[in-house]
């Protein structure tokens, strides 16, 4: 009799489960592993003749990868460098967002970042094209003497816009880490005798990796993706893994070698990424708080 | 609840129902219905083909929507405004970049597009995969054959069948701007040679396999639409060779033009007349080796869900006076002499619209295997890798 009610109750809340993951499972089924699975089969197959897909069994795409090399190194410069300048510049930020500005107007300064937010992505990245344009700050420097600088429409334009762009999104999971940053542990650090360097970087540094880790693998993942920031603001002569994608899908229609595009993405990421959260976890000291988001 | 029978409703029950709706609290549907609006609404739509009798719209329901796919600026939005009025069809516009992209959208399927807007040497490619339907011209009254240069409208006709009502045609040339170029540049070999000596970093180069490579096998003299091997790698030598030293390679040519940053740009006729409107250094060069006329026309998608907004929409632009407004608007040149002869004169005369004769004849219409040659696509997609 008491077992029963027992197995009972354990039914029922395995089905409840069962039934509240429903959603997401079918959410991953249909949005992320079929259009995987889809995407491995077409990788293998070729061009149609108007463009498409043909079935077929054939590495040639894979194999034609490396005449896009230049893509995949742009990408894989300008992603890592991208994400290295946003932690730089968000660390100091959700230190002081989060440990040193004054509770008071905390609220507003979260808010202020992000503010941009609110303006379509597109539109804040052609006032870009304007500000590093001709008529922009290369305008400004040449009146203090700097004449002939280029901006737009050369990598670094492409890193600038990837800095504004990608910001907020690593000063958020990095500030949170440090809200929760217990700041007696400092004072205790101070008392036994720690420079404030040094309470730093074996206090307050190692308790914010989870958010640092989150915040660069958010951004690092994004990156790799993007094509609208190096499309716009480096004028066609800055080319990413994402832009020969848009070209080979939309341009050439030549599906299959998109999709060997798409799959080298993938897999590229995911060794990229498991090596990386191997040393982060190692630099947190083996804690196992530290995760992919 | 004497409203469950939906008999009637007093002013107070009402403006409760008002409030709880806008506050959220209860749906629109359910606003509607105890409400009695949602009658009322019916009965309104009812009648409303009938508010337009005498007009071509009264004969048959067009619905309330229509799906329009089209190209950047390329359109009056008082004319679509003045549809929607006239019909109470609301124009749903999606903007696209390239006859690629749109080719690629038609080809995945599930657009619901009833009428968009290909170029010529897309209706072939179109019509064999069946992506296209053919036109019934007597759904269009408003289309004249007789005033309609059939140089262009013949480009529509594929087997014997017309698929498309015109719209307008163009050229493709570069746009000089001449407070910083020469401005004797007359062919296209001046143009890619100057842009890696002294033009080095000015120059933008479209982002259009069509027209980026046309464009350089011209330089060589070869036809803008080869697909022969050998001219292909001379054209792929020359675009690597010059791709360092240019500005950008970009469709998006205008905002490079207006900030001085670019000097010289491959160009569409409608974005040297804009440019030259507020820019009067501006000035538009057709290659004399040659290079592309076209023209753009409106189609119906196979499956289109509003055929008849689509026709209905088909007619109302072909009447003379929306279509001079259209080409105000856009500034290519029309095809319908109804509607040039509307145009103000000043449209009318200019060489960027209707250039001279002697130049337009060293001009080919694009071919269909240019758009779908996969050896073309890779070349391109090299040049950009590049």
């Amino acid at each position: 009799m008491d077992t029963s009610v027992k197995t009972k109750a354990e039914r029922r809340r395995k089905w409840t489960t069962a039934m509240l993951l429903a959603p997401a499972t079918l959410w991953y089924a249909v949005l992320l592993l079929l259009p995987l699975v889809t995407i491995v089969i077409f990788s293998f197959g070729e061009r149609g003749p108007a463009g498409g897909y043909i079935p077929a069994f054939t590495f040639d795409n894979y194999l034609n990868l490396p005449t896009r090399s230049k893509a995949f190194f742009n990408t894989m410069t300008l992603a890592p460098l991208g994400t290295l300048a946003c932690l730089l510049i968000a660390y100091p930020l959700a230190y002081y967002l989060a440990i040193v500005a004054n509770k008071k107007y905390k609220t507003l300064l979260l808010v202020l970042v992000i503010v941009p937010f609110w303006t379509s992505l597109l539109v804040r990245t052609y006032a870009w094209i304007f500000i590093l344009g001709g008529q922009g700050l290369p305008k400004l420097l040449a009146f203090i003497g700097f004449e002939g600088v280029r901006m737009i429409n050369t990598p670094g334009a492409v890193l600038i816009g990837i800095i504004y762009i990608y910001l907020p999104l690593m000063v958020f999971p990095i500030y949170v880490s440090l809200e929760k940053l217990d700041t007696r542990l400092l004072e205790a650090s101070s008392d036994l005798g720690a420079s404030p360097l040094r309470t730093f970087f074996q206090v307050t540094l190692p308790l914010s990796i989870p958010g640092l880790a989150t915040g660069s693998m958010m951004v690092f993942i994004l990156l790799m993706g993007e094509f609208i920031i190096p499309q716009m603001l480096g004028g066609g002569k800055v080319y990413f893994i994402g832009n020969a994608l848009v070209d080979v899908f939309l341009q050439s229609r030549n599906w299959p070698f998109g999709a060997a595009f798409a799959v080298s993405l993938v897999l590229i990421m995911l060794v990229t990424i498991t090596v990386y959260m191997r040393y982060m976890s190692k630099l947190a000291g083996g804690r196992d708080d530290v995760s992919v988001m | 609840m004497t409203n469950k029978d939906n008999k009637s409703i007093t002013e107070t029950e009402f403006m409760n129902e008002l409030y709880r709706y806008k506050k959220g609290s209860v749906s629109r549907r359910h606003f509607m219905q105890v409400t009695g609006l949602s009658t009322a609404m019916a009965v309104v739509a009812g009648s409303a083909p009938a508010m337009f009798a005498g007009s071509a719209f009264a004969a048959e329901d067009l619905g309330n929507r229509l799906n329009f796919a089209t190209w950047p600026n390329y359109m009056d939005e008082n004319n679509i405004a003045a549809f929607t009025e006239a019909t109470g069809v609301h124009v749903n516009v999606s903007v696209f970049g390239s006859n690629e992209e749109m080719l690629a959208k038609l080809q995945a399927g599930g657009t619901g597009w009833d009428v968009f807007v290909p170029t010529n040497y897309t209706i072939s490619t179109y019509a064999d995969l069946g992506l296209i339907q053919e036109i019934d011209l007597s759904r269009i009254p408003n289309f004249s054959k007789e005033h309609n240069d059939p140089v262009f409208t013949e480009q529509g006709i594929y087997n014997g069948k017309v698929y498309t009502v015109p719209k307008d045609w163009g050229t493709t040339g570069y746009v000089i701007n001449t407070a910083h170029t020469r401005s004797d540049m007359t062919s296209w070999k001046e143009f890619w040679d100057s842009a890696m000596n002294e033009y080095s970093s000015r120059a933008i180069v479209h982002d259009y396999q069509l027209t980026a490579i046309g464009n350089a096998l011209k330089y060589f003299g070869y036809s803008f639409n080869s697909v022969d091997p050998a001219e292909l790698a001379d054209a792929e030598k020359l675009m690597i060779e010059v791709k360092p030293h240019l500005f950008a390679v970009t469709s998006d040519y205008q905002p490079g033009m207006r900030s001085g940053d670019a000097w010289l740009s491959m160009c569409w006729t409608g974005d040297a007349v804009q440019l030259q409107r507020d820019i009067p250094t501006m000035a538009y060069v057709l290659g004399k080796e040659g290079g592309e006329i076209w023209s753009d026309f409106y189609a119906i998608p196979t499956g289109a869900p509003n055929l008849a907004a689509a026709y209905a929409f088909l007619n109302f632009m072909q009447d003379p006076e929306v279509n001079a407004r259209e080409g105000i608007a856009h500034g290519y040149p029309l095809i319908d002499s109804r509607a040039i002869d509307l145009l103000p004169e000043d449209l009318k005369n200019n060489p960027i619209l209707y250039p001279a004769a002697e130049l337009l004849s060293a001009l080919e219409f694009g071919a269909a295997v240019s758009l779908t040659n996969p050896d073309r696509a890779e070349l391109m997609a090299r040049f950009k890798a590049a």
